[in-house]
């Protein structure tokens, strides 16, 4: 069994069987991780360069880990102290990393579809860390992981995803995963932030009431909102929106069941989540930052076979 | 095709072995026993099923390991990971090693790269079904052998199990 696509650009491109592939690799990379030595030699041979054009802690680090974790060789870029501030284009940047045999590229870019673009003019096998606000896969994976963990299957799961859906790409890239997965998917938030089209678009109902998706949900994955995204004022505030949608233990404590809260990181603690919230026992979020690295070990070994 | 062992030659070979290796470890608990992922599995639960019944299961250790992630051929193509589940420090043990077929040794080569990531055995030992002599191309040898077959390389070993192809039984195969 081989993944149908030789880059990982986006969830979009992927059928089930791939995902289950993907999922079932990363729970044997999870064992892994728990042995005395948590490290295989199975791309002993694969150089990987991490470029990447935009912040990130989690991400980055959880990338770095995996190669280090498979025994790949690394290299980590970002775009502050580099030579795009001397005006490289992007891809006379990737073609000079590459003429270094790169067998791998790992990027984040803030334009979406910056890696599909590398990807038509470059050999080596690319993984989309974070596209714009397109598609984000491997945290959608990473999620999907923590569902499945955490619930046994994502068949007939219903998940919500609250927030900041317009500018998300962590939204965008769960939706397709989990319709494509068999999960039911609600989005919620202030109307200013869910795409017009949206229920047209994807296989997703649309709810801008909070306290009625989480009276529905099993799953509630909660996003950031996105000030560097936005360029126009879509909410007159934070605090009026954390009043709205923020999800506080209050309102979790007047639900008639218990509902699991995900969010991808970094929190905006009073924002979106009330810090009750986000430590309490039904938060998973730790789980996903932990589960991360043994999914992105699987992607990476699954698509450096292809590399030659 | 060519029937190597028939169901009650494997059910008194696995008897054998069980009792060699009783016989070779009278600590038990000293020692622990590892199937090699996917089809070692077969043969291993039948080995530990075996000396258990003999000695009083209470005190086996008895552990799986998937052997993917430390193969030597991974450029060549993929390989879909097996469950490993060892759930006990192998750290001055006497490890025993259960595989259904040793041929090229390539497999024992990688499963002893992946056990010594669980720690330091005092000593590791093999237990094969069918031995495929003077077909090694790297120097390891079993320890306990069920039969040893001579075979060239166009020919092929499959062992059957009632569990999984509803018989017992090993055959060659000419391909």
């Amino acid at each position: 069994m081989t993944l149908s696509t030789r880059h990982l650009l986006g969830i979009k491109d992927l059928n089930a069987q791939d995902i289950s592939l993907i999922l079932q690799t990363a729970q044997q990379f999870k064992e892994v991780l728990q042995r005395p030595i948590k490290k295989v030699p199975s791309l002993r041979d694969i150089t990987i360069v991490n470029l990447f054009f935009e912040n990130s802690t989690r991400t980055r680090i959880s990338f770095e880990l995996a190669e280090k974790r498979l025994s790949a060789d690394t290299i980590s870029f970002s775009a502050s102290g580099s030579s795009v501030s001397k005006g490289e284009t992007l891809l006379d940047t990737v073609n000079n990393i590459l003429s270094m045999k790169v067998d791998m590229v790992v990027m984040r870019h803030s334009a979406s579809g910056a890696p599909h673009f590398l990807a038509k003019h470059i050999p080596a096998a690319i993984i989309n860390a974070g596209d714009g606000i397109n598609e984000h896969p491997t945290q959608a994976l990473l999620d999907a992981f923590s569902m499945q963990e955490k619930f046994g299957s994502l068949q007939g799961l219903k998940v919500a995803i609250i927030g900041d859906i317009m500018h998300s790409r962590v939204a965008q890239s769960n939706i397709y995963l989990l319709s494509k997965m068999g999960a039911e998917v609600v989005v919620c938030g202030p109307p200013t932030l869910i795409p017009k089209y949206i229920a047209q678009a994807f296989d997703v109902r649309v709810e801008y009431n909070l306290q009625k998706t989480l009276e529905w949900c099993d799953v509630a994955n909660v996003l950031r909102i996105q000030l560097e995204r936005q360029n126009q004022v879509l909410f007159s505030s934070l605090r009026e929106y954390n009043l709205a949608y923020g999800i506080s233990k209050n309102i979790l404590n007047g639900l008639s069941k218990s509902v699991t809260i995900m969010h991808p990181g970094p929190i905006n603690r009073g924002v979106e989540l009330d810090s009750d919230v986000a430590d309490s026992d039904q938060s998973i979020i730790l789980q996903q930052v932990e589960n991360g690295v043994a999914v992105r070990m699987a992607v990476l070994y699954l698509l450096a076979n292809r590399t030659n | 095709m060519k029937s190597i062992l028939n169901q009650q030659q494997i059910q008194l070979t696995i008897k054998r072995l069980a009792n060699q290796i009783i016989e070779d470890h009278t600590d038990l608990y000293q020692t622990v026993l590892i199937g090699i992922q996917p089809r070692g599995i077969y043969f291993s639960d039948r080995v530990v099923a075996e000396i258990s019944a003999e000695i009083g299961s209470a005190t086996i250790n008895y552990g799986k390991l998937d052997i993917t992630f430390y193969r030597d051929d991974l450029r060549t193509g993929i390989h879909v990971p097996n469950k490993t589940s060892i759930d006990f420090s192998i750290e001055g043990k006497k490890v025993i090693l259960i595989d259904d077929v040793l041929y090229t040794g390539r497999t024992i080569r990688a499963s002893l790269d992946a056990l010594m990531d669980f720690g330091r055995p005092e000593k590791v030992e093999l237990v094969v079904l069918i031995d495929r002599r003077y077909s090694r191309q790297l120097p390891i040898q079993p320890d306990y052998i069920g039969k040893s077959i001579d075979s060239i390389v166009s020919q092929k070993v499959k062992v059957l199990w009632q569990e999984r192809d509803g018989k017992d039984e090993v055959v060659l195969l000419d391909e």
